[in-house]
């Protein structure tokens, strides 16, 4: 097996989409059909947060397409004035995967939520990650499955008693962040739906990262699972739970930074009151790490209980795209040799019949 | 190579005798090579310019326990100097390399055949393995043929002395012995083969100079030994005109998508999933990425399909290829590409079923799976090749189908077509189809709103319009919940999803394809072959054969199983008996039954193998018998 050194140079998310000089704002993003989420549902933050960032991508809007799978953040595309397709259940990564290979010139997101993506749609993610398509993908994560009225979902947490599991559910559920770090993902990020500030500075950051991009997005469903996060809300509790990240700065949290995180005896990572003493062995956050152990240790800081719950760009670094590839393969192959279909056809041995 | 061959006469000397047409199998252990085997004789009968058609048959393991019988693997070819059919029933000449080859096969052989058997693999070990209690070249059980014992791996062990091989790896190239001894017998070419093994092992020399020598030393036995008396001389065949290859059915559909992709001047996606009988699409497509071919092998068949229909949403032609248990997973996506309304070709290489079933074998059993395996009304056009070659012609008019109709269409070949090769009378580029597309381009909503209604059809084919991404001012948003007639937003409108219903299903019933053709030759007849698929050459042998016994018969072929092409309910009607041979429980009877009322006989077989046309003259001859008596 040879590898070939394709010298692609270190592009954007963005590059290859066309840019447009209208002004656009936040309407220009707002589709004709009316918003059907339940009233409060945590859905409509999000939504009011990509459309007011989409205009400061500066894309052509007609180069945007969102596809989604099945659940209720998928009617998402609905609701975007650009392109879109509402697929099937889990199969969005899928569909996206296709799209963006044979287009590289459209910016494409997929959304979708803890079950469509972790658990009927839980092999094209990983693979979508794996291969490091130039997609972003916006996992609404509200730990229960709202569309089919409130059965636990794979990011329960266990014991959860729902209409499925009236003792309580027995399975360990899933952590996004971690599983897409098990699959070397490029780009992890978790957020908020109620912290617009930084779920918009996430979401920029992964539309400018070339390659897979995972976002999670803690969203609340305030009808079937509400409440799921409001100790990650509430003031008093939100300070001493959230660990927010900023690459290149020590990770301290608390109302007065009086927590942070701290490399412990074994090599791992944990959260400590930081002292005078242990001031100095805070960790500095450095999203660009090769290793995703670190990233990964990271996300299992906070278990599902949300006692610890880190929040901005996990991981953040550069590797070839599969489309960007796939497509450099086309390139060089049409390059050393023409496509001539009539000695495709007739091949090395012919013979000739005559009448 | 190119030979250009004429319709004169071949100088015959003596000791040589003409035949038209002859059968040979090569039989032997699935790490024999004799697949290997049988393609070169292929080539070399092709290079000579016989017709010819080819049946290789083998275990579903890659190597399952030597010497087994479950371990045979087989290549039968049938070459003439007439345009031939089939593979042949039986064959005239076994070659059998060990004891389970010859058990396996020699039912087949017809009295007096010629069976060609290598000694050295006649142990008591050998014998034991497969139940022969006698060693069955010592007893009277083989006195029916004219048999010829050859001590093949002695020989080729002899001849490779001098190479400094291993005895193990001289060993190895017992097949190609067999392979010149065959060739000398036939008076075939030998150039191709030895310039082929050459190329073959061009990184292993020492390998490539001894399958060289084994092969010259299997002809120079039959040159030499008298116990070949005669050798025979097949002459080429009197085809129409051209030039002509020889192929396959999976490098056929494989052109044949390259060539779409040309004619339409879209990029093609293939996405797809390893899956026999149908990875060698994925494996020749990939070979291809000059011409703007992207393969994508996806972690499963269901991503497969999902990426090629993103692309053809993107304004590509998606492509997905896979055999029948490929196919239950896809039918949630190819349902959305119903609903979508965006072309795909679907490639379906049908093997035996159900679930995993004979994964290299032949079938035909997923028509009605073709037909309706999906939730809801999801009318999928169904086209069908009928030969190796004709898999080329059947994939450009899947893919003009989709594009024109925006529509999946469905391809079904099947394990006999897809590794069964003849000669392919390759045809001009120039006048092979136009099917370029237009993208929509213009808003066109009709009450000049300036919106675009991505659900408003074209009158004449009810086609929606192909907005790609990209299109200025044609965003929308489609998806697989039911959408409003013409605009084209979510409706959950009862009359609306009735109206959508039918219109999806008048889409694909106006689909416009050729009417069915007959071949009757006297116009006498009064009983109609009705076939689809891959029985196309036994049911076209059988019925040779019943009217050269002094009966007529009449035969139709379906290119397209849905929609049927407008004559059919006409064409069936003028017979007073319509028999239908399928390679699974009757499923094509069941439709046409369904759909016009016609008392159609079923005839079917679902053994894993194509029908024998032997087997189809008796069954067409009974029934012409019964319509006349
Ligand atoms: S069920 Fe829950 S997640 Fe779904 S729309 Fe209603 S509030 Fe939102």
């Amino acid at each position: 097996m040879t590898t070939i050194d394709l010298g692609l140079p270190g592009l954007g998310g963005l590059a290859g989409v066309p840019t447009s000089d209208e002004k656009q704002s936040a309407k220009d993003y707002k589709s004709d059909q009316e918003v059907r989420w339940c009233p409060g549902c945590g859905d409509y933050a999000v939504l009011a947060a990509v459309q007011g960032f989409m205009p400061q991508l500066g894309l052509r809007r007609e180069n945007i397409v969102f596809v989604s799978g099945i659940g209720c953040s998928s009617r998402f595309p609905y609701y975007m004035n650009t392109y879109g397709m509402h697929s099937i259940h889990g199969r969005a990564p899928a569909i996206a995967t296709g799209l963006a290979t044979a287009r590289p010139d459209l910016s494409v997101w997929v959304v979708t939520g803890d079950g469509d993506a972790l658990s009927i749609g839980g092999n094209h993610l990983i693979h979508s990650l794996r291969r490091n398509v130039n997609l972003k993908i916006l996992l609404f994560n509200n730990r229960i499955y709202g569309l089919t009225k409130g059965q636990y979902s794979p990011t329960s947490e266990t014991g959860k008693v729902t209409k499925s599991t009236p003792m309580g559910s027995l399975d360990n559920p899933f952590n996004p962040v971690s599983l897409a770090l098990g699959a070397e993902a490029t780009f992890v990020a978790r957020a908020l739906d109620s912290d617009r500030k930084q779920l918009t500075d996430v979401l920029r950051a992964a539309a400018e990262h070339r390659g897979t991009a995972l976002v999670e997005i803690y969203q609340n469903c305030p009808i079937f699972n509400d409440g799921a996060f409001d100790v990650l809300k509430e003031p008093g509790e939100r300070e001493r739970r959230l660990v927010p990240l900023r690459h290149g700065e020590p990770i301290r949290f608390g109302a007065n930074g009086e927590y942070g995180v701290v490399r412990d005896a074994e090599g791992g990572l944990s959260v400590a009151e930081i002292t005078e003493a242990n001031a100095g062995s805070v960790v500095v956050h450095d999203a660009t790490r090769e290793d995703p152990s670190y990233a990964f240790a990271l996300s299992r800081l906070g278990g599902q209980d949300l006692a610890h719950t880190v929040t901005g760009v996990f991981r953040s670094v550069q590797r070839p795209t599969y489309d960007d590839l796939a497509r450099a393969q086309v390139e060089q192959a049409k390059a050393s040799k023409r496509a001539d279909l009539r000695s495709l056809l007739h091949g090395n041995d012919t013979w000739t019949v005559i009448g | 190579m190119s030979v250009s061959v004429g319709n004169g006469a071949s100088p015959t000397g003596s000791g040589v005798r003409r035949l038209d047409r002859v059968v040979i199998r090569f039989a032997g252990d699935s790490g024999d090579g004799m697949q290997l085997t049988g393609d070169r004789f292929t080539s070399e009968a092709a290079a000579f310019g016989n017709d010819l058609a080819t049946l290789p048959n083998f275990p579903a393991e890659i190597r399952a326990p030597q010497g087994t019988l479950p371990g045979v693997s087989s290549f039968q070819l049938h070459f003439a100097d007439y345009d031939i059919l089939t593979p042949g029933d039986r064959p005239d000449v076994l070659v059998a390399m060990n004891p389970a080859a010859l058990k396996a096969n020699i039912g087949d052989l017809p009295a007096g055949g010629t069976l060609i058997v290598n000694t050295d693999e006649f142990t008591k070990r050998n014998l034991t393995k497969v139940g022969y209690d006698t060693n069955p070249l010592e007893d009277e059980s083989l006195a029916a043929y004219q048999v010829h014992q050859v001590a093949m791996a002695t020989l080729t062990k002899g001849a490779l002395e001098e190479t400094g091989l291993s005895k193990k790896d001289a060993e190895r190239a017992k097949n190609m012995f067999a392979l010149g001894l065959l060739s000398w017998m036939y008076n075939r070419p030998t150039e191709g083969t030895e310039r082929f093994l050459r190329e073959k092992f061009a990184r292993k020399p020492d390998i490539a100079e001894a399958n060289v020598l084994a092969f010259r030393a299997g002809w120079n036995y039959g040159e030499t030994t008298e116990a070949f008396a005669v050798t025979y001389e097949v002459s080429p065949a009197k085809l129409a005109p051209g030039t002509y290859r020889q192929i396959t059915g999976n490098t056929a559909l494989a052109y044949g998508i390259v060539a779409a992709g040309q004619l339409s001047e879209l990029p093609v996606l293939l996405g797809t999933y390893p899956i026999t009988p149908a990875s060698d699409i994925l494996h020749e497509l990939a070979k291809h990425k000059n011409f703007n071919v992207l393969t994508l092998q996806a972690e499963d068949e269901i991503a497969g399909i999902g990426a090629a229909l993103g692309a053809s949403f993107g304004g590509a032609l998606g492509v997905t290829s896979t055999s029948g248990p490929g196919i239950a997973l896809k039918s949630e996506t190819i349902g959305l590409a119903v609903m979508t309304e965006l072309p795909l070709v679907v490639l379906d290489i049908q093997r035996g079923g159900p679930s995993t079933g004979l994964p290299t074998k032949t079938e035909q059993a997923d028509l009605l799976q073709a037909m309706f395996g999906r939730n809801g009304e999801a009318p999928v056009p169904i086209v069908a090749p009928q030969s190796p070659a004709d898999c080329f012609d059947a994939a450009l008019e899947a893919a003009r189908i989709a594009l024109t109709y925006r529509t999946p269409v469905l391809l079904l070949s099947d394990g006999y077509i897809a590794n069964g090769s003849e000669p392919w009378l390759i045809p001009d580029v120039d006048t092979l189809p136009d099917l370029r597309v237009s993208f929509a381009t213009e808003p066109n909503a009709p009450d000049g709103s300036g919106e675009f209604w991505p659900y408003l059809r074209d009158p004449e084919t009810l086609a929606r319009p192909w907005a790609v991404p990209g299109t200025p001012g044609l965003q929308h948003r489609i998806g697989g919940l039911e959408k409003s007639d013409g605009k084209g937003g979510i409706s959950y409108d009862p009359e609306n999803h009735d109206r959508m219903v039918r219109l999806r299903q008048a889409k694909v019933d106006g689909i416009s394809v050729p009417d069915l053709t007959v071949d009757d030759p006297s116009g006498a007849a009064k009983v109609l072959v009705l076939g689809w698929g891959s029985t196309f050459g036994p049911v076209g042998a059988a019925c040779r054969r019943v009217r050269k016994n002094g009966m007529a018969i009449a035969q139709a072929h379906l290119r397209h199983l849905n929609p049927f092409p407008a004559n059919l309910g006409e064409v069936l009607a003028r017979y007073e008996r319509v028999v239908v041979p399928e390679m699974n429980l009757g499923q094509l009877a069941l439709l046409v039954r369904a759909k016009y009322l016609v008392d159609a006989i079923s005839y079917t077989k679902v053994a894993g193998l194509p029908f024998k046309a032997e087997e189809l003259e008796g069954v067409f001859t009974d029934i012409v018998r019964g319509v006349t008596a």
